[in-house]
């Protein structure tokens, strides 16, 4: 049921962007085979582009799962990207010849905690004033662009003072990648992470109070005596940790140094992943594929058919709102006889 | 020459409703004359509500016709039901809080904003109908009762000849209910008509001038009320072929009052204990002193909002004093007054609600780990035990009717031989069978030595569950003499009541 609207979901998307396409006047086949070609059309499109895009959407995505099924909702995933990849840089930039695992982890240690710390903030203020964390978090995701601008410009500028970007990081916190094409091993690490979400959501006590609370939070609460907030609270420090370790990844793996615009959007196109997904961390594995290949085929939409990348944005709007109909469709034509006489009138 | 006979004011012929694979109604007829009083009795899913929803235009029909005045009608909204001269009273309030009595009355008749004649008009409408109200008043700040008076003035307001009530007297006290039913009289004299849906017969038996009674979606008794009693209503309800268990049921209900002989230890003692308002500022229980016995069963009576849940919530443990002492003997079972939103969650499984209520130490939890197999094996022992009906401990709790989700919670929470049971309203919006099975779970567990404090906001059963009553009443826990009528409880609650 879940997987067939999802599936739905996708197909309409395509069929809105294929519209679009035609309406707007080009030639929508030979845009959708070039997005084809782009993404899964040799063995280098798809290691090198579709499935290097895809790590961030992963791990972001896996995230965003995380908070979602705790009944918070983290909008600002794209600034954690951003604070994490800022830490990354930092500390990438001061582990020259160390040994490449100690260089690695610290990167990536530093990454996810600065990701947690910028969740933290909104965290703090849900609970301590009522702030909603969509607003909050939303917000701060400009404030982290602002700052990523301000570091390439200021204490992380490269040592010519030219270029708005960083240095290159040490070489020790550089990930390794497969021969042969870009992909590095920040797939293995969104692979075991996905594993590691899953595996806490389906076996532990602890990931089944996370699902309790969000799926109930005042039984939750009362019947089942779980510190909501406290979970709550958890989930989203756990969420923003792991949109910080992507952007950690994304520079110890992809662009070796910070720059503006590192992101294409990651943090909001991994609400559209972790949505599709239906929130299961093994399905967001897939969902990420996905979408890391619309990401990629959109660039060699724009090369070989001239149009513009930005137009596969449609496929992901359609993607969202088409789950959350079906999500609430569902609530309302519920199966039992029961549930339709507490329904109120309009 | 014999004039025709005049059409009835509202007529539903054949109705037939499919949910899913429930089969809500089969081909149901149900006739109001007008200045009726009509019961609508049956038990839960029987099709009570799903049936008058169709003459509201809540639930569209998948056959059958709706005739008003005679005149078929396709009442495809609320709206269109309102305009046609049908109000509901829903057992959910669905006024708004943030504004006034005088707003909520407006949007729902159509009448102007205006602030100073619209609060005369509410002012007069409300003294004429019998039902006085605040016009200035927040609808959120309104006790239960005069909300669900609101509720009524709204229909009124909005000038409906027919008004359904959907269990109106489940949230009043004994003098709210003698004051809801003189207006339904009044109303009807002035030439309304009334469909009241409920589960007491008695309270049949006392307004209504006919009944109807609904067994799984068919109508298997209409008449007049004159000749009826509350044994043929009830027999009618639960059908021929289980009048032994309604005999059975019969037996439960006269036993307990007299089972009480030892007291047992002393498992639940309060002295001077002092419990914050929940989810709010302020005191709502004061100074209050208790202690409970094993093997014996506490019936707190009270009207909503005087204290009562939050004094049984600190004993539940699931709020805590402000002062005072407080002395529970443990493991504590808790069931709690809203099944759907605090017993279970509806969109977890049968397993994961009994997971939901682990204690440390539980055999399916191991070191942070949950053992679903073996979880899900307790759980189908525990729904055999229990007299749950389901598909599967994998079924999810939204799928179950009212009263197997209330087994399920009662359930869990029994399972682990409670020597505490703290139970608030454990059988509203239950059938009389469900409700009598809950009734003998608790029995039981005072017979084998549990304390168990119940509240209930019918009076009745507080009497017949009880071995022993006290009233709580502006947050204060009072003592009934032993003996004491039904009518001087009633006057204890509403007395010390705010």
């Amino acid at each position: 049921m879940r997987a067939r609207s999802s599936a739905a979901a996708l197909a309409l998307g395509l069929l809105a962007l294929a519209l679009s396409l035609h309406l707007a006047g080009y030639d929508a086949l030979a845009a959708l085979g070039a997005l084809w070609e782009g993404a899964f059309g040799s063995w280098y499109a798809l290691t090198s582009t579709t499935l290097v895009r895809a790590v961030p959407l992963i791990i972001i995505g896996l995230g965003i799962a995380l908070a979602f099924r705790s009944g918070a909702f983290n909008i600002g995933a794209e600034g954690q990207f951003y604070a994490g990849a800022i830490a990354a840089t930092w500390v990438g930039l001061h582990v020259a010849g160390r040994p490449a695992p100690v260089a690695i982890g610290a990167v990536w240690v530093a990454a996810a905690l600065a990701g947690m710390a910028w969740v933290a903030v909104p965290v703090l203020l849900k609970f301590r004033f009522g702030v909603l964390e969509v607003i909050s978090t939303l917000l701060l995701n400009f404030v982290a662009e602002a700052l990523v601008s301000l570091m390439v410009q200021g204490p992380l500028q490269e040592r010519q003072h030219i270029y708005p970007q960083s240095d290159p990081i040490a070489e020790a916190a550089r990930l390794s990648v497969l021969p042969g094409s870009r992909l590095h091993a920040g797939f293995a690490l969104a692979l075991g992470a996905a594993v590691v979400v899953w595996y806490l959501f389906a076996r532990t006590y602890w990931g089944f109070k996370l699902r309790a609370v969000g799926a109930g939070a005042q039984a939750a609460e009362i019947s089942g005596r779980i510190d909501a907030r406290r979970i709550t609270a958890v989930a989203l420090l756990g969420s923003g940790a792991l949109a910080g370790l992507a952007g950690g990844v994304e520079v110890s793996g992809v662009s070796y140094a910070l720059f503006q615009n590192l992101s294409p959007g990651y943090g909001f196109t991994a609400i559209a992943v972790a949505l599709l997904a239906r929130l299961h961390p093994l399905g967001v594995i897939a969902t990420g594929i996905l979408f890391g290949a619309l990401e990629a085929g959109a660039g060699a939409m724009q090369r070989d058919a001239g149009v513009p990348a930005v137009a596969v944005y449609v496929v992901e709007s359609v993607v969202i709102l088409v789950v959350l109909l079906a999500d609430a469709a569902q609530r309302r034509a519920p199966a039992a006889a029961k549930a339709a006489a507490i329904r109120l009138p309009a | 020459m014999t004039a025709p006979a005049p059409a009835p004011t509202l007529e539903l012929r054949q109705i037939q409703k499919r949910f899913g694979s429930v089969q809500a109604l089969r081909g149901a007829d149900f006739t109001l004359g007008t200045g009726e009083v009509h019961a609508l009795l049956g038990e839960n899913g029987a099709g009570k509500t799903t049936l008058m929803h169709v003459a509201y235009g809540l639930v569209r029909p998948d056959a059958g016709q709706v005739l008003l005045e005679g005149v078929p009608r396709a009442v495809g909204s609320p709206r269109t039901a309102r305009r046609l001269g049908v109000g509901m009273v829903h057992q959910h309030f669905t006024s708004i809080p943030a504004l006034s009595v005088a707003e909520n009355v407006a949007l729902a008749a159509g009448w102007p904003v205006t602030p100073a004649p619209l609060r005369r008009r509410v002012r007069a409408l409300g003294e004429r109908v019998g039902l006085p109200l605040d016009p200035d008043l927040l609808a959120g700040r309104l006790s239960v009762g005069l909300k669900q008076r609101l509720e009524i003035v709204k229909a009124l307001a909005a000038e409906a000849r027919i008004l359904l009530l959907d269990e109106p007297t489940a949230v009043l006290a004994p003098g709210e209910v003698d004051e809801l039913f003189r207006v339904i009289r009044g109303f009807t004299e002035s030439g309304g008509s009334v469909v009241l849906i409920t589960h007491k017969l008695d309270e049949a038996l006392a307004v209504a001038n006919r009944v109807t009674v609904l067994r799984q979606g068919t109508v298997v008794f209409t008449g007049p009320v004159a000749g009826q009693t509350t044994a043929s209503l009830a027999q009618a309800m639960i059908g021929d072929a289980e009048l032994k268990t309604a005999a059975v049921l019969t037996e439960v209900k006269l036993s307990p009052r007299e089972a009480s002989s030892v007291p047992g230890p002393a498992l639940v003692r309060l002295e001077a204990l002092e419990v914050p308002r929940e989810g709010g500022f302020g005191i709502a229980v004061r100074h209050a002193s208790l202690v409970v016995h094993g093997s014996e069963i506490l019936g707190v009576a009270a009207v909503e909002g005087n204290g009562q849940r939050e004094l049984l919530r600190a004993v539940a443990g699931r709020l805590l004093p402000i002062r005072g002492r407080l002395e529970v003997a443990g493991p504590v079972a808790f069931i709690p007054e809203d099944r759907t939103s605090e017993g279970l969650i509806p969109a977890l499984t049968l397993t994961e609600n009994v997971v939901l209520g682990s204690h440390p130490g539980d055999p399916w939890l191991r070191r942070g780990r949950i053992d679903w197999s073996l979880a899900r094996h307790r759980t189908t022992l525990l729904l055999r035990e229990f007299g749950v009906v389901a598909p599967g401990p994998h079924a999810r709790a939204s799928a179950l009717s009212g009263g197997n989700q209330q087994k399920l919670v009662v359930g869990r929470e029994l399972v682990r031989a409670p020597q505490v049971i703290v139970a608030e309203n454990p059988t509203r919006g239950l059938d009389i069978r469900a409700a009598a099975d809950i009734h003998t779970r608790l029995l039981a567990a005072a017979g084998t030595g549990a304390a168990v404090l119940v509240y209930s906001s019918d009076l009745d059963e507080v009497l017949r569950l009880a071995h022993r009553v006290v009233v709580v009443a502006r947050g204060a826990v009072l003592p009934v003499a032993p003996g004491a009528t039904r009518a001087q409880i009633g006057e204890l609650m509403v007395a010390g009541a705010r």
